[in-house]
């Protein structure tokens, strides 16, 4: 009977470690202050009608990037922790984490980065700017969109969702390789809320890239053809292929794995015919596109960025399209390049290392179209160009070490050790999240109607800049030593202890950036009055979302703008702006919370598989089904704003 | 008051990297970069890649670093003077330059890497002139089983050879995946369990050299450490008379204590070695028996 109601569940999984305790505890914390100050603030109504239940691409980005920020903090604290461990853990000390708690840290850390802080990020932007830029005034699947971003609130939470309920994370490694994710070496639940925290929240991915693929196809203003879409929307594109291309593939590796630990069958196990390097194939094959799912809108940002503050048209605009669709397309078969070391033959190994390599040039030629933007142009060192700069100064090494791990020869050496570690936090540090904080400072007028202050942005630049190299130079040079990663603990004689701390010490000023960035943003909307932006064009920009105003209304465009040539909005001020006046009636959809159903009952479907909750699991599965016939009979879900209606709001507008 | 300021602008970044340079070189005195100094003959060939790998890539890498500081000082917005051509944007002769000396690098790099690959396949026998010594390795929870077949010893954490001969390392694992690391030797290779992988290693000299493993394995990983010493061949040959006198037996249930999770495990000697151990560490994951649950370590065989 109690198997039956509450399945493994015993007090056991009820939080009792230091850690889980201060974790819960802190949960607690914030959901009691959020609830009062909800309450008093009486904003309950406010936020469920006009946030939670929007499919407003706009307040979905928002909600996304608030999300990816809180779960940089979290990341950050595991990596704070496990540095900690690092600089403590020499010879007779071995540091304040028991090995398996570490190991749960870094798998925690890694996972959190890329799929709840890069991915937010990510998603926030492109919902945000990617319907501007193309001029339209939604995504394709409105609905879908709700969906996926509440789908990755679940699978974030569900990350977290050990702290309260089981204690323990998977031990594992970011990609939990098997047999060590099996049974038979993690018999917990860790392994199992890992499996389902990437499960849902890739669910929400894979939808969101359906979404962006299906609406930059689709969706685009009249006259913008392709090769007149701006290159962020390019890289939007490519980015959400890829996301479409490889997601199916981890929703199958990571189900194949459940099988083995749930109904004990034996696709990765050690024995019984189980192949472990199958499951490596398959995770690599989704995981390295999955890096370029992250760097590639980057390359896109800073595209617009160094366009619009060097004051000039992108440089080799096609020769950059192309250079994109390379990447995306060599990023399919240079997989093995991540497991040289697996035994394969020379040919084998020079092929992937050589197909690695090639990827440096469509990488070297967009650096050279960046160069050649700015060459002969009139630059303005806003922060957004601080840091385009910083990521070519991080970015030029991370690559020379990349290239460098593609050699099969020199990767025998540097495989699993913190060169490697210190190369791929460079490619992410510097590649996609420098893009992504540039991003969000380029176009945090646009969502706001204020600009962020520039000082405190470009202090918050130099901390991450100066932290980044003084906490990454040491572990490229550890790694030289022979250095593995992973390590909770080192002889003393190794002398890696002053390194570990300086590195340490790097990320205490990295600490120290973000909560000034914190720190600009409160400062900005202080001085709001001051850096107001009325135009909706601040930066003198190209691309259309400078067309509208900021923050852009809930429907984006009264009139769709035609577009007649590249950098639409640059050529309509050469032209002279006029407001188009010849409104009509325009469909949008209606707000629905139906995807925050949904995403429960999948949330609780995975609680149910983690725990063996058997009713628990058929009230999740049948919950979510109801929600999906409920949405697919609902003929009610988009409203009509007429032209007159139009014509206030706008009119409204033009008075303010 | 200015100018203190400006020069102080210029003085104080110097200042900051001195001094950078200075905290670094003092960290790193007497540390031993094991990858830049190798003392087999694969980790020389692994090292001479690395360098060659990025001279090359330099050669492209700082001239575009240089000129990208360069472009954004010289066209600031307030330098009025600088060209400015806001409707240049594309430029055929730039085309083939920045296309082509890319593809050109990547070209002589792709050559490196396709030879480089071939000559330190870690299956390719080095020098198949000489005698090459055999050495079985089975990586478990947490530490490394080193099998000699044809002397038929075994040891534990540490493994000895001789300076000059090849060795055969086979390498397996009755634990979850490891990786099997030397790296003044040469690179790594996994050690997975129900497979053989081989790596074929020669030290140049007399030494001691350390050993890990490099792939997360489970909570003793960090203490999956051994010592790999290479000696001349007659200290060799005295080192097996002496093991053979002194160790105790390793038998199938010896091995099976053995494989039983442990942290941090110290040195261990054994002579003889049950025969047929290593084929039967392999095997058991190949066609366990009905009822055997063969993921589960430490199990009778």
């Amino acid at each position: 009977m109690q198997h039956f109601l509450i399945g493994n569940l015993t007090t056991d999984a009820l939080p009792h470690q230091w850690f889980t305790l201060g974790g819960t505890c802190f949960i607690l914390l914030m959901s009691v202050v959020v609830v009062l100050f909800l309450t008093y603030t009486k904003r309950w109504k406010w936020l469920w009608t006009e946030w939670l239940t929007s499919t407003d691409p706009k307040r979905i980005g928002i909600m996304y990037i608030i999300m990816a920020s809180l779960m940089l903090f979290r990341g950050a604290l595991d990596a704070v922790m496990i540095w900690l461990q690092q600089a403590l853990s020499s010879g007779a000390s071995y540091g304040y984490l028991d090995p398996s708690h570490f190991q749960q840290i870094f798998t925690a850390h890694g996972d959190i980065m890329i799929f709840f802080v890069t991915m937010g990020f990510l998603f926030g932007l492109l919902n945000f700017i990617v319907p501007l830029q193309i001029g339209t005034r939604d995504l394709a699947f409105p609905f879908l969109n709700s969906l996926g971003f509440w789908l990755y609130v679940a699978g974030a939470v569900f990350i977290n969702l050990f702290f309260v309920i089981g204690g323990d994370f998977a031990a594992t490694g970011w990609l939990a390789l098997p047999p060590l994710s099996e049974l038979a070496f993690n018999p917990g639940t860790g392994v199992d809320y890992w499996i389902w925290s990437l499960q849902i929240s890739g669910l929400g991915t894979m939808l969101g890239g359906i979404n962006f693929l299906v609406t930059i196809i689709k969706m685009r203003a009249p006259g913008m053809t392709l090769f007149r879409m701006p290159m962020f929307t390019w890289t939007a594109l490519l980015s959400s292929s890829l996301v479409v291309a490889i997601f199916p593939i981890l929703a199958a590796t990571i189900a194949l794995l459940w099988l083995d630990r749930f109904f004990g069958m034996h696709f990765f196990t050690a024995g019984f015919g189980g192949n472990m390097m199958m499951y490596v194939n398959l995770i690599w094959t989704w995981g390295h596109p999955e890096v370029y799912v992250l760097i590639i809108p980057g390359f896109g940002i800073y595209s617009e960025v160094v366009s619009t503050f060097s004051q000039k048209k992108l440089f080799g605009y096609y020769s950059m399209v192309a250079a994109a669709f390379g990447i995306t397309g060599i990023a399919f078969v240079v997989w093995l390049h991540h497991f040289f070391t697996m035994g394969a033959g020379a040919d084998v190994n020079a092929f992937f290392g050589i197909m690695t390599m090639i990827i440096g040039i469509p990488t070297a030629v967009q650096i050279f179209n960046w160069l050649l933007t700015m060459f002969r142009g009139r630059i303005i060192f806003k922060t957004p160009m601080f840091w385009f700069l910083g990521f070519i100064s991080t970015f030029t090494f991370g690559g020379i070490a990349g290239l460098l791990l593609a050699s099969p020869a020199a990767d025998f050496q540097l495989h699993n050790t913190l060169f490697l570690v210190a190369h791929f936090h460079t490619m992410v540090i510097g590649g996609a999240l420098f893009g992504i904080f540039a991003g969000i400072t380029y176009w945090f007028p646009k969502v706001t109607g204020f600009r962020l202050n520039e000082r405190l942005g470009k202090y918050a630049f130099w901390c991450w800049l100066v932290g980044f190299f003084t906490a990454f130079t040491p572990l490229y040079l550890l790694g030289l030593m022979g250095a593995t990663r992973r390590l909770d603990h080192y002889d003393a004689g190794t002398g890696w202890q002053p390194l570990f701390i300086t590195a340490l010490i790097g990320i205490c000023i990295i600490g120290i950036g973000a909560l000034l960035q914190v720190l600009q943003i409160f400062v900005s909307f202080k001085q709001r009055k001051e850096n107001r932006d009325l135009t909706g064009d601040p930066w003198n920009g190209r691309t259309l979302e400078w067309a509208t105003s900021s923050p852009p209304p809930h429907y984006n465009f009264a009139v769709i703008p035609t577009v007649e040539s590249r950098d639409a909005f640059w050529n309509m001020k050469q032209k002279g702006l006029t407001k188009p006046k010849n409104y009509q009636d325009i469909t949008m959809s209606k707000n629905t919370g139906l995807g925050i159903y949904l995403s429960g009952f999948i949330f609780l479907l995975g609680f149910a598989f983690v725990w063996h909750i058997l009713w628990l699991g058929i009230l999740g599965f049948a919950g979510a089904i109801i929600c999906v016939i409920i949405r697919a009979y609902d003929d009610d879900t988009e409203y009509v704003i007429t032209a007159s209606e139009l014509r206030q709001l706008e009119e409204k507008e033009t008075l303010h | 008051m200015k100018q203190i300021s400006k020069k102080l602008k210029i003085i104080l970044p110097i200042l900051l990297v001195a001094a950078t340079i200075i905290t670094i070189s003092l960290l790193l005195r007497g540390h031993n970069f094991q990858l830049l100094n190798p003392q087999g003959i694969i980790a020389h060939q692994e090292r001479s890649t690395m360098f060659t790998a990025v001279l090359l890539m330099l050669t492209l890498a700082v001239p575009l670093l240089v000129a990208t500081f360069v472009i954004a000082y010289k066209y600031r917005a307030t330098n009025e003077q600088a060209d400015y051509q806001p409707e240049w944007d594309h430029n055929l002769e730039w085309e083939f330059i920045r296309w082509g000396l890319p593809a050109a690098i990547v070209v002589l790099l792709g050559i490196l890497t396709w030879n480089t690959s071939h000559a330190v396949d870690p299956y390719k026998k080095i020098d198949p002139g000489t005698k090459t010594l055999t050495i079985q390795v089975v990586a478990l929870q947490w530490k490394w089983l080193f099998i000699y077949p044809g002397q038929n010893i075994a040891t534990v954490n540490f493994v000895e050879f001789p300076q000059n001969t090849p060795v055969n390392f086979q390498l397996t694992a009755d634990a979850p995946m490891s990786s099997f690391w030397i790296p003044q030797l040469g690179g790594q290779m996994y050690a997975m369990p129900g497979m053989v992988t081989q790596l074929n290693l020669m030290a140049d000299s007399a030494g001691e050299y350390a050993g890990t493993a490099a792939e997360i394995n489970g909570a003793g990983f960090a203490g999956m450490k051994f010592t790999a010493k290479s000696v001349s061949s007659d200290d060799f040959n005295s080192w097996l008379n002496s093991m053979q006198a002194t160790s105790s037996e390793l038998t199938l249930a010896g091995y099976n204590d053995l494989a039983k999770p442990s942290e941090y495990n110290p040195q261990a000697f054994f002579a003889p070695v049950e025969p047929n151990l290593y084929n039967e560490v392999i095997m058991k994951f190949m066609a366990p028996e009905a009822g055997q649950d063969a993921d589960m370590p430490g199990m009778h065989m």
